[in-house]
């Protein structure tokens, strides 16, 4: 047994706090009668609170804790507050869309919570095992929401898919971590940073386990060639459940995947960022490129988060190549803009009705501006945002992600980049045309009908105010990012 | 320096007039947007005297900290180059507005707060001193024009908006890779009068160069990248096409004047013969499409093409008179074209074409309009007495001291203006009517008046006395000059040409300044 005191358990706290809460979440939700069952979505939110406070308090003070195998630092909080954020807006979400879709899962709010647990472990851990175990957590509750709408062999399909080339990615993951032990003789991170540093780099058992992380991670971030389940997936799943797998499981997979190669594998920075270079590279043409052909708004931004984690990539090879810290710090608030927008995006096509079913093809936009204007401005906001144009948070974030490309002396690859940033704006742009230009044909049966909620528009609030105020003024979110940056080692 | 901060309110007011209109009641929105656009007008007026001509330095300076941990400032200040700029900014937004006043039928709440937003926009393009500021300015204003093009425009603007933001945004990207590269060569600001201090190896100002080409020459638009320009202005509505003629292609050539010509002079002297090259094609070609259309829109689009081919030809001849001649043009083509644009909305909103052969003969049923139709015309072809006449001769003298085949082609597109500007007014206002398809057109009314006439005014006042606005721009134009060829190498082997001929702004205008009044005598005796 591993020793370990109530210092640390304090420090895990958060976590704890949330594990109840989703333990709660399960044992309630029988017992209660439907009319009651909103009190479980105020618990929940409740606990996200009192975390969010706690977490905050954790930034100043660093701490390696469980002996090694979990670490509490600035890094972690950034990605922590983030998730927590994320987290809330899904469950607020869910509250209007479930009943839209006539979902009654109390579980549901359970699983959301047990899947941040597994996140909030992923960004946290400085063990390969804890992290492994992070991820499975995360993984497993996810493959359960995207089936959740059990009638519907769409959403059948996306789970059972999501669930075979998860298990194999997270098998992979495991191939590589043993391979790792193997080599380095340790699954700690700063152990195995310590026996890389005096190997010879071009040791193929090591080059081999770097492959493999790689792949591992490469499906949780959806980056090409491993994106083949993204589409599918979001398109299938319920949608307030693919708003949290695009923005929460992506932001907690970069977060562990970047503290690995960071801290883990930084000695090998030299091999992998050339890995990462055509990662990226494929990324944004193939993501941009198929994304242009879409007729699905949820297909079109699955392929639009695949592109945009072609971007954050940048960020990463632009550490590779010359070891700045900025291009870390830039991924990071890439990912939180990149948060505010797609989850705002999202929203709005869970709650666009279409004669009684969700509206999620394009064509089903036509005329919202007429209908719904102010749904109809929202959409453009965050269509703007994520085709990068100013004022808003989209534009800051490429900004510091080309800054720091250029910093590492790779000016082409932004300008690449910045090019498949045309092609982009191109099929978001198409929807505002859809939305804006379009008249609506007469048969009001045909025509998108927005679904309004107090918490649907405290989401959308949430959202909005992220894009616009983070465009504008970004400063405090940069210098979070940059402190949380220089926590990692 | 620290004052009352002018250009920041410059830019706020019309942002918060967008956000005022949604707030008022459906009647008033078009009298707020026109309070919001005069009073701006009103705010901006006051620079004009207070401006200080004797120097070439950023006035009105205001700086902030605005993201300091990636070292971004909110830095806005005016120069004799920005300042009649920004002044033509302003005048023409509230006669964008009063020519919209009963043409836009839909969504008006909306399309009053695109064109403040617009305004705003493009004021802090020609006021930031910030290179990212400038670049938030240059893309925010992407978005309310491609809606402006896209809700409100013609039969085809679906394809027109999606080209103009396309092309547009292509051009861009490459200035912000540009900028960034700037940002690290430069010791990390984004100061552009910092940057535009620094030295850069020359294979570096290469590239830098191709990249703000990019943007700028497809904002201008130069010959080979101009294609979007007759798309978006046919489709535009009126303000929208006045917008886009007026200021939006002044951004390209001001871009040129503010960074490529200062941060990058070695790689803009090499460069010189490509850009006189394509700006003599622009002129000639753009000269010829416009003789060939039949849409008027069209053809104004194209004379606009031919137009700003002078402008390019000036900036890039780094003399005083080319660059003073090209400062002037942008302001009297947006003056002149503006007015075009706006004489071509009140047609259509009669006659519902913009053909040439449904608008024939119209002196007969609408005389005042006619009158303004070819003072615009002539105007825009440079009769000596109106205001084209002074920028497109400057730039001439300033081509002919580099080189005498170049002006002698420029020339070619002054006879070409003179041709297809003259057929057009012979059919469009002095025509046979054809007695079918001319019903009772009603004339100019006072509020299409109002819009015109200060247009008008403009053109004659700088026709005949342009020395108030060169001497402003003259010590700024100066320093630029100084940054492409340091006074120190004055007389190096890259000067002979000019060395001999050096005449100052002051001789030219005083030599022909009292020709000008003379012939703008005869000229407004000999109209009709």
């Amino acid at each position: 047994m591993m020793p370990f005191s109530s210092a640390d358990l304090f420090l895990i706290l958060p976590e704890l706090l949330i594990v109840t809460a989703a333990c709660i979440v399960f044992v309630l939700d029988p017992v209660l009668r439907t009319s009651n069952k909103d009190g479980l979505v105020w618990l929940s939110l409740g606990t996200l609170a009192v975390c969010m406070g706690l977490t905050a308090s954790q930034i100043q003070a660093p701490a390696t804790i469980f002996s090694g195998l979990v670490v509490i630092d600035a890094y972690g909080a950034f990605w922590k507050l983030l998730l927590y954020f994320v987290t809330g807006l899904t469950i607020l979400l869910s509250h209007s869309y479930l009943k839209e879709e006539r979902l009654y899962f109390g579980e549901y709010y359970g699983f959301v919570l047990l899947s941040l647990v597994g996140m909030m472990v992923m960004v946290s851990s400085s063990d390969l095992l804890t992290l492994y175990l992070g991820t499975e957590l995360m993984s497993l509750s996810l493959y359960v929401m995207a089936g959740l709408k059990r009638s519907e062999p769409r959403s059948l399909e996306a789970s059972a898919k999501y669930f075979v080339l998860g298990a194999f990615s997270s098998g992979i993951l495991l191939y590589g971590i043993s391979l790792l032990y193997g080599a380095t003789g340790s699954t700690r991170l700063p152990e195995i940073a310590a026996a890389i540093s005096g190997r010879n780099l071009d040791d193929p058992l090591l080059l081999f386990a770097t492959i493999l992380l790689t792949v591992g991670f490469g499906f949780k971030l959806a980056v090409v060639p491993f994106h083949m389940w993204t589409p599918d997936v979001y398109q299938g799943a319920p949608t307030s459940v693919t708003a949290f797998m695009a923005v929460a499981a992506k932001a907690a997979s970069f977060g562990a995947f970047l503290r690995v190669f960071i801290e883990g594998l930084g000695g090998l920075k030299a091999n992998w960022s050339a890995m990462f270079l055509i990662l990226c590279l494929a990324t944004l043409i193939l993501g941009n490129v198929l994304a242009l052909v879409q007729t699905n708004v949820k297909r079109m931004l699955a392929y639009s988060s695949i592109a945009h984690a072609g971007y954050a990539l940048i960020g990463v090879v632009a550490t590779g190549h010359m070891g700045n810290s900025s291009g870390i710090a830039s991924v990071l608030l890439y990912l939180s803009l990149y948060a505010f927008m797609t989850f705002g995006a999202f929203a709005i096509v869970a709650m666009l009705r279409k004669g009684g079913i969700e509206g999620d093809n394009i064509e089903d936009f036509t005329g919202l501006a007429k209908r719904h204007p102010v749904a109809a401005l929202l959409m453009l906001i965050f269509m703007v945002s994520l085709a990068g144009i100013p004022p808003t948070a989209g534009f800051i974030g490429k900004l510091y992600v080309f800054m720091s490309a250029v910093e590492a002396g790779l000016p082409w690859l932004a300008a690449v980049a910045l090019i498949f940033a045309v092609i982009s704006a191109y099929y978001y742009l198409r929807l505002v045309m859809v939305m804006y230009m379009r008249e609506p044909s007469d048969l009001s049966s045909t025509s998108p009908r927005m679904v309004m909620s107090p918490s649907l528009s405290i989401v959308l609030a949430c959202a909005v105010a992220g894009v616009v105020i983070f465009g504008i003024y970004p400063n405090p979110l940069v210098n979070f990012a940059i402190q949380a940056v220089s926590a990692l080692k | 320096m620290t004052g009352f901060p002018w250009l920041t309110l410059l830019v706020v007011l019309p942002l918060a007039g967008a956000l005022a209109v949604f707030a008022v009641n459906e009647r008033s929105i078009k009298v707020t947007a026109l309070a919001v656009a005069v009073a701006d007008l009103l705010i901006s007026l006051p620079l004009w005297w207070l401006f200080d001509a004797s120097s070439g330095e950023m006035q009105f300076v205001e700086s902030a900290r605005w993201i300091p941990s990636l070292s971004i400032n909110y830095r806005l200040g005016l120069d004799g180059i920005s300042l009649p700029l920004v002044l033509m900014t302003t005048v023409l937004m509230p006669l964008c507005i009063l020519i919209s006043w009963h043409s836009i039928e839909i969504r008006m709440q909306s399309f009053m707060a695109m064109l403040l937003i617009m305004e705003s926009a493009m004021i802090g393009v020609f006021t930031a001193l910030d290179f990212v500021l400038f670049y938030v300015f240059w893309e925010a204003m992407l978005i309310p024009m491609y809606l402006l093009i896209g809700i409100w425009g013609g039969p085809n603007r679906l394809y027109a908006a999606i080209k103009f933001l396309l092309y547009t945004l292509a051009g861009s990207v490459l200035l912000l890779v540009a900028i960034l590269v700037l940002y690290f060569q430069g010791g990390q600001t984004f100061d552009i009068l910092q940057l535009s201090q620094g030295t850069y190896s020359h294979s570096l100002q290469f590239w830098l160069f191709l990249a703000f080409f990019a943007a700028f020459a497809v904002k201008v638009p130069m010959f080979p990248f101009h294609t979007w320009l007759p798309d978006a202005h046919v489709e535009a509505p009126t303000a929208g096409s006045v917008i886009l003629a007026s200021v939006l292609l002044k951004m390209g050539t001001y871009g040129f004047l503010r960074f490529s010509l200062p941060m990058l002079p070695d790689a803009s002297q090499a460069f010189t013969p490509v850009m006189v090259a394509l700006s003599i094609v622009a002129i000639i070609y753009g000269a010829y499409m416009a003789l060939a259309q039949s849409d008027l829109k069209k053809l104004i689009a194209y004379s606009s093409v031919s137009h700003m081919g002078f402008v390019t030809l000036g900036l890039f001849m780094f003399n005083i008179q080319g660059i003073e001649g090209a400062v002037m043009q942008m302001v009297n083509h947006g003056i002149t074209t503006g007015g075009l644009f706006l004489c071509v909305g009140m047609i259509y909103e009669r006659t519902h074409s913009r053909q040439i052969a449904d608008n024939i003969g119209l002196t007969k049923p609408m005389p005042r309009y006619a009158t303004f139709l070819v003072i615009f015309s002539l105007s825009s072809l440079g009769l000596p007495g109106t205001n084209s006449f002074v920028g497109e001769f400057m730039i001439l003298v300033g081509a002919f001291l580099w080189s005498k085949i170049a002006t002698a082609f420029a020339l070619l597109g002054i006879i070409l203006a003179a041709a297809y500007l003259l057929w057009m007014v012979q059919r469009v206002a002095f025509g046979v009517p054809d007695p079918h398809m001319l019903p009772k057109l009603r004339d100019v009314n006072l509020r299409e008046m109002i819009t015109v006439v200060p247009l008008v005014v403009l053109i004659f006042v700088i026709g005949i006395f342009p020395n108030p606005i060169l001497t402003r721009m003259h010590p700024s134009v100066e320093k630029v000059i100084a940054r492409v060829f340091p006074p120190a190498a004055e007389h190096a082997s890259v000067m002979p040409r000019m060395t001999p001929f050096t005449p100052s702004v002051e001789r030219i205008t005083s030599q022909t300044g009292p020709t000008f009044s003379q012939e703008t005598q005869t000229a407004s005796e000999g109209r009709p």
